[in-house]
């Protein structure tokens, strides 16, 4: 039974995951930058949370619809304003810039909100869902339905939308879109929006579950590499068996070693899997 | 690089090794963090400047460095061995690593090169009966045998500049030579380098070593000089960014450019933590941005440009 439990864990952690990685991976798939910005992001997404639920009393998943466009925006203006001035220089500019970008909004939310913990507490509390011997608290299964839910509107945004299949084709050959008549420009710049936006909407939901700090962001940044180079890059369906994968390795990880080695685990799965498998699980594929 | 960059380089390190003389344990704090950064700055343009394979893997050299250092000089090593030990096993170590990690290119390779960091940043966290794990690990090493700070301190900086000068001759050298030559081949462009009978795997893994070597032995040194070592600290992911930066500030692909960059960055850096301690992370930050979209080509390229408008107007 300690089985089951600790795959249901690894499930719903797994899910949670995809919903990370999403948006780092639109952003490195369609860009081609890996965007060191994406854990604050998510942390900004956070304080968003606990700010409408202590301040007007906003539930986190009301939240949603706010800083849904709120980091969307965020996300375009940085693109336009800076990133795009750079676009084309090689991986070690786009990376640096990030870098600094990142360090900039970091240490500007460590002013405003210093480095303590802050717990976003439910009233009432939403207590766990127990089946037969397995138990699983309902913040959680909230959270995961939400992630999935987010997940699945990203999905058909890229596959349904005009935006979408304008996002799918510059992925795919960014010369070739050009010469269709996609402005390149302007789809870097809402391609970024999408990613900042689906940071910013998981560490709404991540509010739910783990207190927040700035410093937590160094984290979940790790955790959209993983996900990401495990799942394979530039596509949903990669973030989500990544994530999941990533999740399941985890659980079963701490159970088998100690939790203390979850992270060791899971760089050292990435360093395995950059020198055997780089393309992920999925392959390389485009942006469905 | 030109011999009148070449010798003003040297001139200047030349003039920093008076540093001693002037009686300051602050500037020989700052000369020898200075002397650091400049090690590590110089040793990555092996790697990221010459071949142009955007590392991040300088962190974990220099953490692998500090705790072996720390390990073997707790074991009662002298100094000097545990230096020459750690950065033999630094380079065997990064050469091997490099002919695996090293297939990998731009993204891919920067992730891989950070994750290394976290991993040993990891296992020295969880082996503690070797390293102390997250208590971190004491040094009690005294080499000068006098209870003078100011001795202990230019002992600890004259280590760390005989370093920078040793790192620069033998990173200039690269430069001229055979690998050198490939390697900067293998930059523009790897696939023909391959082609006309540049061994890829065996020049980029010898300039993974040699941008190892150095850094872990700066490490040695600075776990001596610090006493106290403990893995986020000397696994600090800035240790491989900062070094990035300096060389990009400078002059990317330039040994010089290299440790003028660390030189103006720790200066502009010193000014900043002592002014805006609160937001000094955020300055950083500020001045990268400013930096690559305002002077991507660094420091170097500057007096390139002054002369350049002068040939037009004139």
């Amino acid at each position: 039974m300690l089985y089951l439990q600790v795959l249901l864990n690894g499930i719903v952690l797994g899910c949670i995951y995809a919903c990370v990685a999403t948006g780092f991976s639109l952003v490195w798939g369609v860009l081609n930058v890996i965007n060191l910005m994406h854990g604050t992001f998510i942390v900004l997404g956070s304080y968003l949370a606990w700010w409408a639920y202590s301040a007007l009393n906003i539930a986190p998943w009301t939240a949603l619809l706010i800083a849904a466009p709120v980091y969307f925006c965020l996300g375009y203006a940085v693109q336009r304003g800076i990133l795009n001035r750079v676009i084309a220089s090689p991986v070690l500019v786009t990376l640096t810039l990030t870098f600094g970008l990142d360090l900039m909004l970091n240490n500007a939310m460590l002013y405003f909100f210093k480095a303590d913990y802050r717990r976003l507490v439910l009233e009432p509390a939403m207590g766990s869902l127990s089946v037969g011997p397995l138990v699983v608290p309902v913040d959680r299964l909230v959270a995961m339905a939400f992630a999935l839910l987010l997940t699945l509107i990203l999905y058909l945004i890229l596959r349904r939308s005009r935006v979408g299949r304008a996002i799918v084709a510059v992925r795919m050959d960014r010369d070739a879109a050009l010469l269709m008549g996609v402005n390149v420009k302007s789809i870097y710049a809402i391609a970024f929006g999408l990613g900042a936006s689906m940071a910013g909407c998981a560490g709404v939901l991540l509010a739910m579950i783990y207190p927040i700090s700035p410093v937590a962001s160094g984290g979940y940044l790790g955790k959209a590499f993983v996900v990401c180079v495990l799942g394979g890059l530039g596509s949903v369906p990669g973030a989500i068996i990544g994530g999941l994968f990533l999740g399941l390795v985890e659980s079963f990880g701490s159970v088998a070693f100690g939790p203390e080695h979850s992270v060791t685990l899971s760089f050292g799965l990435l360093i395995l899997f950059l020198i055997f498998r780089p393309q992920g699980i999925l392959g390389k594929r485009g942006f469905e | 690089m030109k011999p009148a960059v070449l010798f003003a380089s040297l001139a200047v390190l030349v003039l920093l090794a008076g540093l001693p003389f002037l009686g300051s344990a602050y500037a020989l704090r700052i000369g020898t963090f200075a002397c650091m950064y400049a090690i590590m700055s110089v040793s990555w343009t092996v790697i990221g400047g010459f071949a142009g394979y955007p590392s991040f893997a300088t962190a974990a050299f220099f953490g692998f460095g500090a705790y072996c250092g720390a390990i073997l000089i707790n074991m009662g090593w002298p100094l000097s061995v545990a230096i020459g030990a750690a950065g033999a096993l630094a380079f065997a170590g990064a050469f091997l690593f490099g002919t695996v990690l090293l297939r990998l290119r731009g993204h891919y390779f920067a992730i891989g090169s950070l994750a290394v960091a976290e991993v040993l940043r990891e296992l020295t966290n969880s082996a503690t009966d070797l390293t102390g794990g997250g208590m971190g690990l004491n040094i009690p090493l005294s080499v000068t045998g006098s209870n003078s700070v100011i001795a202990d301190a230019s002992f600890f900086f004259w280590v760390m500049w005989a370093l920078l000068v040793i790192t620069f001759l033998v990173v200039a050298t690269i430069q001229r030579s055979k690998l050198g030559f490939g390697l900067i081949c293998i930059k523009q462009n790897e696939s023909a380098a391959d082609m006309i009978g540049v061994n890829a795997t065996l020049y980029k893994s010898t300039a993974f070593a040699f941008s190892g070597v150095f850094v872990a032995m700066a490490g040695v040194v600075y776990a001596g000089w610090v006493h106290y070592i403990e893995p986020p600290d000397v696994y600090d992911i800035l240790f491989a960014v900062k070094p990035i930066v300096m060389a990009l500030l400078g002059g990317l692909g330039s040994p010089a450019g290299a440790l003028l960059g660390a030189f103006v960055f720790l200066g502009i850096e010193e000014v900043v933590w002592r002014n805006y301690l609160e937001i000094h992370s955020g300055v950083l930050g500020f001045m990268v941005v400013v930096l690559l979209l305002f002077l991507p080509n660094g420091l170097l390229s500057i007096g390139k440009r002054l002369r350049r408008l002068g040939a037009r107007n004139g």
